[in-house]
C-alpha cells in the first residue's frame, strides 16, 4: 500500500462458482487456461467464505461462474448469503434456471436475477434469429418477473452484433426488461484472442449510440438503458474495478482470490486461496493484493499525472496483456507511450474484410486445453 | 409516482432496496442490485421508520422525540421527496 492508510473493507463479493458452463461465448472473460483449474470449493469451503468475508463488512453477494445454475448447492449459498445480510445477486444465462429452482431461489432470498443475453450458439451472425435462445430467455424472462423480480438483462456488444442493436433492444423490449446493460466488450481472456473479430469500428458504435438513443425517447422511462463504451475508443482509461484491492474481491471456483476477475494472468503475483488463508488476511495482508493498491507502485506518466488518482493508472491486466508490464500506464491512455498498440487495434478494425490471423475460437475445455498446451510448451 | 409527500402519507422502503446497519461502515446502508448508497445520520433515522405503517406526521413526530429537536417535518418531507425520487422509498 502506498499511504499507509488501511484500505475500506471489500464491500464486493464475487463468487464464481464453477467455470463449467453450457455455452460457448467467444468473449467469455473466464481464463482461457481454466481448463486447469479444476477442483472446486465444496459447499462447507464456499459457506466459510460468505462468512469470513461478511465479517469483513462484505454487503454485495454475487453469485457467477461459468454458469452458476450448474452448482445444485446454489440455494445453500444463496440462503446462508442472505441470513447473513448481503444483497444477493445471480448472474445467470438462464440455462438452468427451472420453475422449481427459481422458486426455491426466492425461497433462499435471493434479491436480484441479472439474465444475460449471449450468443449462446456458434452460429453468432444468427443468435439474434435463433428462435431457440429467443424461447429460453422469454420463458426465463417470465419467471424473473412473476417472482417479482425487476427484469434487469445484460448483452455483451461486439462487433458481429453491434449492428443488430436496433433489434436487441426491440428484443429486450419485448421481454420486458426494465433495465438493459449495453456492454461492449471488454479485451480480456478469450475477448482478447477473438479480438479482432470482435472490436467494433467507432462509425459502428456511433451509429449504435444513435440507435440506443431513438430507443430511450421511445421508451419514456419503460425501460433503462445503460451503454457501456469501449476503453479502446477512448483517451483515458477506466478506473478499473474502482481501484485494486479497494472494494472488490472474486474468489474463482478453486479457490484463488482475486482483486478482479482476470489478475490471475499476472505475473510474478502469489495470489492466496480461500483454502489456506482466511479472507482477513486475504483482503489485508497478502501481496497479491497489496501489490497495486493505491498509487504508490506507479512508474511514469502515471507517478506525476495529476489524474492518477481519479483513474489510479487503469488496468493493470491490459497494461500487461499490451505491454508485458503490469506496472505500465493503462495503453488506453493517450499519455502512454504504448498507445500506439490501441491505435494500431482500432485501426485494424477500422479496415474492414482484412486478414485475421486465426478463425473465432468458441470457449470450452477442450479449447481450453489445447490453448493451455501451446502456452506452457 | 409523483405524488409529493404529505403529512399521511406511509413510506416503506422501494421494492428491490435493502436497508440496514453496517458496523464496518458506522452507517446506515441501502442495498440494492449491484449498488449500496452510505446514508448520513440523519437519513438512516428517516428510513428507518418507514415501515409502510406509521405515516409521515408519526415519523416526524418519532423523530423530535427521539432528539429532542422540533420543527422537522420540512427537512423528513424534503429528504422523502428526494428518497422517493430514487425509489429508494414508495408509498
Amino acid at each position: 500500500m502506498s499511504q499507509g492508510s488501511r484500505p475500506g473493507p471489500p464491500l464486493w463479493l464475487l463468487a464464481e462458482l464453477t467455470y463449467r458452463c453450457p455455452l460457448h461465448c467467444v468473449f467469455c472473460y473466464n481464463p482461457v487456461d481454466f481448463a486447469k483449474h479444476e477442483g472446486e470449493l465444496s459447499t462447507d469451503d464456499w459457506l466459510r467464505v460468505l462468512r469470513e468475508a461478511r465479517e469483513q463488512g462484505s454487503v454485495q453477494c454475487g453469485f457467477s461462474g461459468g454458469e452458476p445454475m450448474l452448482r445444485d448447492d446454489l440455494e445453500v449459498l444463496v440462503a446462508e448469503a442472505h441470513r447473513l445480510g448481503y444483497y444477493t445477486n445471480l448472474l445467470t444465462s438462464g440455462v438452468g434456471l427451472t420453475e422449481a429452482r427459481i422458486a426455491a431461489l426466492k425461497q433462499a432470498g435471493l434479491d436480484h436475477i441479472q439474465l444475460s443475453f449471449q450468443d449462446s450458439t456458434r452460429e453468432v451472425n444468427d443468435f439474434l434469429s435463433h428462435t431457440r435462445t429467443f424461447e429460453l430467455k422469454e420463458k426465463v424472462a417470465a419467471m424473473i418477473k412473476a417472482h417479482g423480480y425487476p427484469m434487469v438483462m445484460n448483452i455483451v456488444i461486439h462487433r458481429l452484433n453491434i449492428d443488430h442493436m436496433d433489434r436487441i433492444i426491440g428484443m429486450a423490449d419485448e421481454l420486458g426488461a426494465e433495465y438493459l446493460e449495453l456492454a461492449n466488450s471488454q479485451y480480456y481472456s478469450w475477448a482478447q484472442l477473438n479480438r479482432d473479430h470482435l472490436l467494433p469500428t467507432r462509425e459502428q458504435i456511433e451509429r449504435a449510440e444513435a440507435v440506443t438513443a431513438t430507443w430511450r425517447e421511445k421508451l419514456d422511462g419503460r425501460m433503462r438503458i445503460f451503454f457501456v463504451v469501449p476503453d479502446y475508443h477512448e483517451s483515458r482509461p477506466k478506473r478499473c474495478m474502482n481501484g485494486w484491492g479497494n472494494v472488490f474481491l472474486t474468489v474463482t471456483p478453486d479457490g484463488t482470490a482475486l482483486p478482479c476477475h482476470t489478475a490471475r494472468m499476472l505475473p510474478g503475483l502469489d495470489f492466496p486461496n480461500v483454502r489456506n488463508m482466511n479472507v482477513h488476511d486475504i483482503w489485508y495482508e497478502s501481496e497479491g493484493f497489496n501489490r497495486y493498491r493505491g498509487t504508490g507502485w506507479m512508474k511514469e506518466p502515471c507517478a506525476s499525472c495529476d489524474e492518477k488518482e481519479k483513474d489510479l493508472g487503469g488496468c493493470r491486466c491490459q497494461a500487461y496483456m499490451l505491454t508485458q508490464d503490469p506496472a505500465a500506464a493503462d495503453p488506453v491512455c493517450a499519455k502512454s507511450p504504448h498507445h500506439h498498440v490501441i491505435a494500431d487495434a482500432v485501426a485494424r478494425a477500422e479496415q474492414c474484410g482484412e486478414q485475421r490471423e486465426h478463425p473465432l475460437v468458441f470457449r470450452g475445455p477442450a479449447e481450453s486445453r489445447r490453448l493451455t498446451r501451446e502456452t506452457t510448451d | 409516482m409523483n405524488t409529493a409527500a404529505a403529512n399521511d402519507t406511509r413510506p416503506m422502503i422501494g421494492r428491490g432496496f435493502r436497508l440496514q446497519w453496517e458496523a464496518a461502515q458506522d452507517c446506515h446502508v441501502l442495498l440494492y442490485p449491484e449498488g449500496m448508497v452510505r446514508l448520513n445520520q440523519s437519513a438512516g433515522e428517516i428510513l428507518k421508520r418507514c415501515d409502510g405503517e406509521r405515516d409521515v406526521a408519526a415519523i416526524v413526530a418519532d423523530l423530535e422525540a427521539s432528539f429532542g429537536a422540533s420543527g422537522l417535518e420540512k427537512d423528513v418531507l424534503a429528504f422523502l421527496d428526494m428518497a422517493h425520487q430514487q425509489k429508494w422509498v414508495q408509498w
